[in-house]
């Protein structure tokens, strides 16, 4: 952790790191996209269909990955009193809360052929759901606050405490799920993947991955740079 | 250890003859969880068996939003005038302050709600089978949905317009108590087991009872700095 | 209380402080012995509120400590919560209630036990509400309020008392009446720290917290990480 601890030598950190994201992002999505449309067997249940699970399953991944991002760093945030990881939880909130997005889009066109309907109450998806709630209460509360430094530790609040709840939120919406649906409903993702899925969805997870890392890396330099400024601007007041 | 436990009272007393006397929270939640309930036979119609079908899920959502009524006030109103920071400065400290408080917030309108909850039963045509378990999921519950909102409360103390934002940091969070609140009472009807339903609606609110008051005291004292 | 033991005093050691990213003050250091009065003096915004409110325990400051009677308080600890008695601009009094019952609750939330009755009476005869002890505060008028929050002083044993702009809205009679108490709390031993510029007792030292206003091209260190070695 003490690599980040300086603002200027994280930034020069992420400059290394970026370019890389870059190169990675371009050649795996090309290459898993020409695996997921044109050389990854159709499914005999789902049709072409099934194709959508190569974005969805690791927009999916990527949504929980990002709040344990954000829980992490809520983490070290209000233990170390940490500036850069108030602004890593705040910089990776928006790019959650659109993989998120992304994972319940995906999953209701997915669903339009296969349950006939776009919204069905699958324990999988109305999680995704709530997740998304809790990313929107995050994103709130750091716009609800003026001052900054607060607005950070409130929101780490809630973060940890929403991780916290993560896990019981996904186990009761099963249990309900079950109780509620017959158990012959189709699930989103097969747990039978033939190996000739797998590597499509590898290719796109480490894709969707590489561009969290360059979105990630270029919020929270704006973010530092939008900090400088406002300490820039209040020193130009004070001093006068 | 004495002394904290008697400011305890004191705080839960204190509470509880506010959250009753003029403007405060208690009768009004009162009446939300009752003009509420009373709204969805207009809204889906008096038809008997649809009426028994929903009144687990009716109740138990419209109690769990007169309890979300009530709660931004719980430290607002102490915030505004600064009492809020003679509870800080208490010589039991603010965790067990903050614990009272929410004791008292369930106290004063959870609790009334709870117990009027079988005469909504009774207009919601729900079945005789249900109303031990509706009585007993919703005092439990009830508990969680004090000590969850209350972080809420406590995130949003210090703001002028908290009451929409509170909502949102609160509601998803609430949604395993809800579950496990209706399954219960789903079971109960159909004659199985309830002993799940409720084990596991006791375990939330046990992680809530854990989790709530702490992170509420550092949220408070966030605000009042 | 504590009259025979002149080594107790308050210990500010280069306390510094900042709000919204703005440094407030830095370095600052004073030790207040038992039986003195710190007049808190300085411009609007120099950070006597904000002292006061480092001292009572409520507000963490960036750096720096504050010890009393030889122990350094802990933030968020009980000692820290519980040696000082804190009045702030607001009165913390519930309208409802009559100033009866609010002094009760207020004694429950810091002894957990009601006020005393004959010490009720007698700090509201010294502060002239007598006649309103059974009144609803809505009732009052802003200086009857704020009398009737000063009332904590007489109520309540705590050694230290921390004072935010005490004499706002007093009459001169209540003015002495609260010199009056402050002077008593002086001779039996107690430490007074008041933001004020109207000296009400007599026996007090100043103490200008805005000498103590930082350099303005330093930053507090939450700040401060955001200019370092930008190159």
């Amino acid at each position: 952790m003490h690599i980040f601890a300086n603002p200027a030598r994280f930034v020069r950190l992420a400059d290394k790191i970026m370019p890389w994201a870059v190169v990675v992002f371009i050649g795996t999505l090309g290459y898993g996209l020409y695996l997921a449309f044109f050389d990854s067997p159709i499914d005999y249940q789902q049709g072409e269909s099934v194709r959508i699970m190569y974005v969805h399953v690791p927009a999916a991944w990527m949504s929980m990955f990002t709040y344990m991002v954000i829980a992490v760093s809520s983490f070290v945030a209000l233990v170390w009193r940490h500036p850069l990881a108030q602004i890593a939880g705040k910089a990776a909130a928006p790019i959650g809360a659109a993989f998120t997005a992304l994972a319940l889009v995906t999953g209701a066109l997915w669903g339009k052929p296969m349950w006939g309907t776009y919204w069905v109450w699958d324990g999988r998806l109305t999680s995704v759901l709530i997740l998304f709630f809790l990313y929107l209460g995050y994103m709130a509360i750091w716009q609800a606050m003026d001052d900054e430094e607060k607005a950070g530790r409130a929101a780490a609040i809630l973060a940890l405490v929403g991780s916290v709840n993560i896990p019981i939120i996904k186990f009761s919406v099963d249990w309900w799920n079950t109780l509620h649906q017959p158990a012959s409903v189709m699930r989103l993702d097969g747990s039978t993947i033939d190996g000739s899925m797998l590597w499509p969805l590898f290719m796109m997870a480490i894709a969707f991955q590489a561009y969290f890392v360059i979105v990630f890396f270029w919020r929270m330099k704006l973010e530092i740079d939008r900090r400088k400024i406002a300490v820039l601007r209040l020193q130009e007041v004070s001093g006068s | 250890m004495n002394a904290s436990f008697a400011i305890m009272i004191s705080v839960i007393m204190r509470d509880v003859r506010l959250g009753w006397s003029q403007g405060g929270t208690g009768t009004m939640s009162l009446s939300f969880f009752f003009i509420a309930v009373t709204l969805f036979p207009f809204g889906v119609g008096p038809e008997p068996q649809v009426l028994t079908r929903i009144a687990p899920g009716v109740i138990w959502v419209v109690a769990l939003l007169a309890c979300l009524l009530s709660l931004d006030r719980l430290y607002q109103a102490d915030y505004e005038d600064g009492s809020l920071d003679d509870l800080a400065l208490s010589p039991a400290g603010l965790l067990p302050v903050v614990i009272a408080k929410i004791l008292a917030h369930w106290i004063s309108t959870s609790l009334p709600l709870v117990l009027l909850s079988p005469l909504l039963g009774l207009l919601m045509n729900l079945p005789a089978e249900g109303y031990v378990q509706l009585v007993l999921s919703l005092a439990i519950g009830t508990l969680a949905l004090s000590f969850i909102g209350s972080i809420g409360a406590a995130l949003t103390v210090a703001m002028r317009r908290g009451g929409v934002l509170l909502s949102l940091l609160v509601l998803p969070l609430y949604i395993p108590s809800l579950i496990f609140g209706v399954t219960g009472i789903d079971a109960a009807i159909m004659g199985l087991d309830v002993l799940p339903h409720t084990a596991l609606l006791s375990a939330i609110t046990l992680v809530a009872v854990v989790l709530g008051p702490i992170a509420s005291a550092s949220a408070i004292r966030l605000a009042l700095e | 209380m504590a009259i025979d033991q002149p080594m107790i005093e308050l210990v500010l050691d280069s306390l510094a402080c900042q709000r919204g990213g703005r440094p407030v003050f830095e370095g600052l250091s004073v030790r207040v012995k038992a039986g003195h009065l710190l007049y808190l003096k300085g411009a609007n915004g120099c950070g006597k509120s904000t002292l006061l409110r480092i001292l009572g325990g409520l507000l963490a400051p960036s750096s720096g400590t504050v010890s009393y009677d030889g122990t350094v308080l802990q933030q968020h600890d009980i000692p820290f919560s519980a040696y000082a008695l804190y009045l702030g601009h607001q009165n913390a009094l519930k309208p409802i209630w009559t100033l009866r019952q609010n002094c009760d609750a207020l004694c429950r939330i810091m002894t957990g036990r009601d006020a005393p009755v004959e010490r009720l009476l007698e700090t509201a005869e010294h502060f002239d509400l007598s006649r309103l002890l059974d009144q609803p505060v809505r009732y009052f008028s802003s200086g009857q309020k704020h009398r009737a929050a000063l009332m904590r002083f007489g109520l309540i044993d705590r050694p230290v008392w921390l004072m935010d702009e005490p004499t706002v809205g007093l009459d001169s009679k209540n003015r002495d009446a609260l010199a009056g108490l402050m002077e008593k709390k002086l001779a039996s031993g107690g430490i007074i720290l008041a933001a004020t510029h109207d000296p009400v007792a007599a026996a007090g030292t100043d103490f200008d917290v805005s000498a103590f206003a930082p350099a303005s091209d330093n930053s507090g260190p939450f700040s401060s990480a955001f200019l370092e070695d930008w190159a």
